[in-house]
């Protein structure tokens, strides 16, 4: 393994970015894009040479480690490294910021916040994102979690639609309180692992190994689990996401959910699974439930919406609802294919806002649906995009959302068989809120108004292609993903003491297999 | 159970069966307009170069030994997590062989057809490259050597039947079709979905080796369930009843769209899956009745439909239903049938795409008028398109020597063999056919021209000809052919079992019947519609044909039974949600701010009164203190 | 000695003070009582500090009157303000932060 601090220089490569941005001199903006842009690509160019330098088969949890002791009186250190799961997202973050720099690159204005500034909180942002993943201390996590609120409250309360002062209030009070339940059991953690070895710790991997009391586990696990529930969002905590969605800019609203919400899964998959597995097991039903509800009642609010960012919203939810499920039936299968959904959210989402930013930037930025129809004869290009994404989106096979959606499903399947058949239903009513949108506004007659309107051009399709490519790719060819992500699944697995049900005929010639390995 | 032989030779090259059409859409569809001049042509030849390998490859398999016929492609392994496994992996077998060469075959005669069909749209070069996404995806949903595999096939056919029917987007009609026949074909999906994952939780694998390998081990109760399952998605992808409702708007397609996806190749895939899974079908008796039961229904449904629809296209559409049904008849009669389901399926796929381009060329010539109504007298201003249509017309009513009387006939011998009902029905079908395809044939090309004024019938160019007369010499000898010199039944006997059970009365007397039958239909039809005038405009009707006009109310049902409760469930959530949840979120909000709204009256803006306030606390911590000290 | 003397004398300036803050209009008054309560509190310091023998209420003292100084400048400074814009010394008529 190499000495050389991968993560730090993740971390720290766009915050000096972000530096270097806000001492530009005054009137350079497209100085600052690019700068921007660079230092973005630097970091993927580096998530990159990182990756390739990972070994999927390391018995270590964590690869990447450094640890530096920060507040040595309460064990606290700075802290961190990657397992597989950690790997991949912060490999989808690093791959969405240059993508969402390059597509908005018109989105901020002088008017209400400073074009340099928009690109620096973004900056920050990644530094943040890539932070909170990699932390394997908890409370560092705790901090990049509550720090990426900051960023993310500017870049809508200033750089957002007209109700954006509401929405970015709404994020952030919503946020904290679910960061302030997440606190109030992080110091009962602390104070339970000073009760149980002496010395109280918040590094993950002494945490994990605790046997803590059931009882007290319950009690920790419903705080961290309502912060990541909020952030996720999980029904019925989600109703600050369509408005921080509905009033952000679509780069902003790509990060917000394509990367930021799910640090909330993440946070259930590694903290609330593997520090507290038996309330875990206790909670799964309730769990299981709010996911349930949460892939309904999202698509069917989604199917009656008139704004796109609305429904797009909505979609994002009842998609959380099947990364939940999929994370707390406790198969092998179902979590797999919850991180394989997350990458693939975190795509089809991105390319979802986006095109829809791109649609809204040459109609004034509307985001009514009724104001768009026949798109598909001025802009064929942008029509094709949209359709890519939304096949992403309803899960077409041969795309990576199948594989997660479809893991998810097989994995609840065997697990709880009717749950596992109900939640399948959801496909037909994912369609057609997707295919409404389309149909809506891409094809049938050209508004009026509409007609003249320009296809996309080269800085946008640049910005798209890679999505696409990748949901395409990993959709037929998905075991760059998979092979790095079930390592760390087994890991949950065994930590929850969960294992495979076997199915109900084992084959000829070979052993049944299960994660006997 | 066959043993898998290593792809070599010729066989090497079954991914490349995919590969071409599947190069030729990327290329077409993302190489943008530089394509627009030769574009079209590439589409051509990607397919027509499947088909040689086809062709090959057939030749080739049968220098081999029946039982030494699977080849398996295995390129890597696709999914793989915990127990669970699928490959990106072919099998080619004397099934998918002749599948592979109906729909490259068929499919290369519709490209050519489309050349001509197509010359004059500006997006024809879009229009080549969904078709040959069309292909890749059937092609692979019939390689696939696993469910899930086929999945991809099976959802990739969707795709670009939806983008097909939708190809002409500015109409709104064709993009509602479109989404509805994507939107009723996910019902369908999650059949297959439950299918597959119902096959993993019991066998631990979803490959077709190992699933047919243990498949008699299972319980019944299980077979049946995926039997259901699998039919469900049947169902969608084959118009089925109760999912038909799609297939009929699903005209509103470009023809040649029409004859390829929706008459010959997708339809049928529903009918591939079943006889694919014969081994599941024949264990679990009570799902093989089902299909036999929606197969007579739709048989039934599909043939009254497209005996009252004026619409030319719809009207095919409806008889397309209908001869499905007789395929999924034939696949739920078990190993007497499932032979003659493919045999129908390849006959039909010939001669219903000749009928339907057919139909094209008539609407070439009639300014795209599909009101057969407004036809008549055609068949001397184009004869070509004629007597090619009617060479596929005594196809499918089934006069022998021509392709259906093989295949049909041989339907309705199966379905004796099982039960005199279902046999009867079958078989009064068979007459229903002769009436509808009558009826067609003498409002479009006989009786008296109805034209409107502005129409010039003219025949179609020789690129859409040729493909129309091909289709007709396969129309008139590829029953005859795969009978007497393929013998079909020793052919695919390896794959899917052949049984033969013995018939009450000798066979020459249900042919007799049968075509006693068609006759009467077609003397009736002809009668009606050739011998009387036809009103230009449509009669009311009895009962039964109001509701045929309707499509027997599908629509109708499925928006009180499924769309409005959708939509009202969805409207009432919208609002329970801007309510209740974001209502409690708000409230709560607003909770605090009237609160401290109230403890804002407190800041009178007298100093003085700020300070009381401060004494009176002194005074009361002081206080608490005396007290706690006393006490 | 007894310190009793000197706390009755503190709280008694005390309640003066306090009593001038809340009862009086005039905000040289106001401050001036301010003043008084500050003093108080002096003396008391000093008076216990000299009763228990260390320091510490002295440098507390010293703490309180450059306190006060400060206090006093800013005070006055703010008063001779308002008296300039309003013509008014009285702490009642100016409530720009009322709700």
């Amino acid at each position: 393994m190499t000495s050389f601090p991968w993560l730090t220089t993740l971390m720290a490569v766009p915050l000096v970015g972000s530096v270097l941005i806000v001492l530009l001199p005054k009137g350079r903006a497209v100085l600052a894009k690019q700068v921007a842009l660079l230092v973005s690509i630097v970091t993927l160019g580096l998530t990159i040479a990182m990756a390739l330098q990972f070994q999927a088969d390391s018995t270590e949890p964590f690869q990447f480690v450094e640890s530096q002791p920060w507040i040595p009186a309460f064990g606290i250190s700075y802290s961190v490294g990657v397992d597989g799961i950690s790997l991949v997202l912060i490999a989808l973050a690093a791959t969405l910021v240059p993508v969402v720099i390059l597509a908005g690159w018109n989105d901020a204005d002088d008017s209400r916040g400073t074009v340099k500034g928009y690109f620096a909180l973004i900056m920050v942002l990644e530094t943040l994102m890539i932070g909170v993943f990699a932390a394997t201390d908890v409370f560092l996590f705790y901090v990049f979690f509550e720090a990426m609120l900051i960023p993310v409250y500017f870049m809508i309360g200033r750089y957002g639609g007209v109700q954006r002062s509401y929405a970015a209030v709404k994020f952030l009070l919503y946020s904290l309180l679910g960061g302030l339940f997440m606190l109030a059991a992080l110091i009962g953690l602390y104070v339970v692992s000073a009760q149980m070895t002496g010395t109280g710790t918040f590094d993950f991997l002494s945490l994990a190994s605790l046997d803590i009391d059931p009882d007290v586990q319950k009690l920790l696990f419903l705080g961290f689990f309502f912060a990541f529930a909020i952030k996720a969002p999980l029904w019925p905590f989600h109703t600050w996401l369509p408005d921080a969605a509905a009033e952000s800019k679509p780069g902003t609203a790509v990060l917000l959910i394509g990367v930021l919400d799910k640090v909330g899964t993440f946070g259930m998959i590694r903290y609330c699974l593997e520090i507290f597995p038996a309330a875990s097991e206790f909670y799964a039903p309730v769990v299981i439930g709010m996911a349930l509800v949460g892939i309904f009642y999202g698509a069917f609010v989604a199917l009656s919406q008139t704004d796109m960012k609305r429904l797009f919203a909505y979609s994002s939810m009842s998609h959380f609802g099947f990364i939940a499920l999929g994370i707390f039936v406790f198969t092998s299968t179902g979590q797999s294919g919850s991180v394989v959904y997350m990458v693939a959210h975190g795509l089809s989402t991105a390319a979802l806002f986006l095109t829809a930013g791109f649609l809204m930037s040459r109609y004034r930025s509307s985001s009514y649906i009724g104001d768009y129809a026949g798109v598909n004869k001025v802009a064929p290009v942008l029509a094709g995009f949209f359709m890519v994404a939304a096949l992403s989106s309803l899960a077409l096979p041969g795309m990576v959302s199948f594989i997660g959606e479809f893991l998810v499903l097989l994995g609840t399947f065997e697990r709880y068989l009717w749950i596992g058949a109900l939640a399948t239903v959801g496909i037909v009513i994912t369609a057609a809120y997707v295919l409404r949108l389309y149909q809506r506004t891409m094809t049938g007659p050209l508004k009026p108004e509409l007609e003249g309107m320009k296809d996309l051009g080269g800085r946008e399709i640049t910005a798209l292609v890679p999505i696409a490519a990748l949901t395409i790719v990993l959709g037929l060819f998905p075991a760059p993903l998979l092979n790095v992500i079930n390592p760390t699944v087994d890991r949950v697995m065994t930590s929850v003491g969960a294992s495979d049900p076997s199915p109900t005929l084992a084959l000829p010639g070979t052993p049944a297999e299960g994660t006997a390995k | 159970m066959t043993m898998l032989m290593p792809a070599e030779g010729v066989f090497s090259l079954i991914w490349v069966l995919i590969a071409l059409p599947l190069a030729g859409a990327a290329i077409l569809l993302f190489a943008g307009r530089r394509t627009n001049s030769w574009g079209p042509y590439l589409g051509v030849l990607t397919v027509l170069g499947s088909a040689v390998i086809g062709v090959l490859m057939l030749l080739e398999m049968m220098q081999q030994p029946a039982d030494g016929r699977t080849y398996g492609q295995e390129l890597f392994t696709w999914i793989q997590v915990g127990g669970f496994s699928a490959d990106m992996a072919f099998q080619l077998d004397q099934l998918s062989i002749v599948f592979v060469l109906l729909i490259t075959i068929v499919g290369s005669l519709i490209h050519v057809y489309s050349l001509g069909y197509m010359a004059h749209d500006k997006d024809r070069r879009k229009f080549f490259g969904y078709l040959n996404l069309f292909v890749a995806a059937m092609l692979l949903l019939v390689l696939a050597n696993n469910y899930l595999l086929l999945y991809v096939g099976w959802e990739g056919v969707g795709l670009a039947s939806y983008l097909l029917i939708g190809f002409w987007q500015h109409k709104p009609s064709a993009a509602a079709a479109a989404k509805k026949a994507f939107i009723i074909n996910r019902v369908g999906d999650v059949g297959l979905s439950l299918a597959i994952m119902l096959m993993f939780v019991t066998f631990g694998s979803v490959s077709f080796q190992d699933v047919f390998g243990v498949a008699d081990q299972a319980s019944e109760g299980t077979l049946t369930a995926i039997g259901l399952l699998l039919l469900l998605a049947a169902c969608g992808k084959s118009a089925q009843f109760p999912l038909q409702a799609w297939l009929l708007d699903a005209m509103e397609g470009p023809t040649p769209v029409s004859a390829l996806i929706h008459a010959a190749t997708m339809v049928t895939a529903g009918v591939y899956l079943i006889v694919r899974s014969n081994v599941i079908f024949t264990a679990a008796e009570w799902a093989a009745i089902a299909v036999i039961v929606v197969g007579l229904i739709t048989m039934w449904m599909g043939a009254i439909i497209g005996s009252a629809k004026d619409d030319i296209k719809k009207s095919l559409a409806g008889s397309t239903m209908s001869q499905i049904g007789y395929m999924i008849t034939a696949a739920g009669l078990g190993p007497i049938g499932y032979v003659f389901a493919i045999f129908h399926l390849l006959t039909h796929g010939v001669f219903k795409a000749g009928l339907f381009l057919g139909a094209g060329s008539v609407m070439h010539g009639m300014n795209d008028n599909v009101n057969m109504r407004r036809y008549g007298a055609l068949r001397s201003a184009m004869v070509i398109t004629a007597g090619t249509f009617i060479v596929c017309y005594l196809a499918i009513i089934g006069i022998p020597p021509f392709d259906g009387f093989f295949s049909k006939d041989d339907i309705i011998h199966a379905s004796f063999e099982r039960s005199p009902i279902i046999g009867v029905l079958a078989m009064l079908a068979a007459g229903l056919t002769g009436f509808y395809m009558t009826r067609m044939v003498a409002m479009t090309f006989f009786g008296k021209a109805r034209w409107e004024d502005d129409v010039h019938p003219h025949e179609s160019p020789k690129v859409m000809t040729i493909p129309l007369i091909i289709l007709a010499i396969g129309a008139a000898f590829l029953g005859m052919a795969l009978v007497y010199w393929g013998d079909i039944e020793s052919w695919l006997e390896p794959v899917v079992g052949f049984e033969e059970n013995p018939l009450p009365l000798a066979s020459w007397v249900y042919e007799a019947t049968t075509l006693a039958l068609v006759l009467i239909g077609v003397a009736i039809g002809w009668i009606m519609y050739a011998r009387r005038e036809v009103p230009v405009e449509a009669p009311r009707g009895t009962v039964l044909t109001r509701a045929a006009r309707e499509e027997l109310y599908g629509n109708q049902v499925n928006d009180v039974l499924v769309v409005q409760p959708t939509h009202y469930a969805s409207r009432s959530l919208v609002w329970f949600d801007n309510k209740a949840v974001d209502g409690f979120v708000n409230g709560s909000a607003a909770f605090v701010g009237g609160l401290s709204g109230r403890m804002r009256r407190y800041q009178t803006g007298f100093v003085r009164s700020y300070a009381l306030s401060m004494v009176g606390g002194v005074l009361l911590v002081v206080l608490a203190l005396v007290l706690v000290r006393m006490s | 000695m007894n310190p009793s003397n000197y706390v009755m004398l503190s709280a008694v300036l005390f309640s003066i003070g306090a009593l001038g803050v809340l009862v009086r209009r005039n905000a040289i008054i106001v401050f001036m009582s301010v003043e008084l309560m500050l003093n108080a509190a002096n003396l008391a310091f000093v008076a216990f500090s000299r009763m228990n023998g260390n320091l510490d209420g002295q440098v507390v003292a010293f703490f309180v009157m450059v306190v006060a100084a400060a206090e006093v400048v800013v005070g006055l400074a703010i008063i001779v303000t308002i008296f300039r814009t309003r013509r008014s010394a009285s702490i009642d008529e100016p409530n720009l932060l009322k709700y």
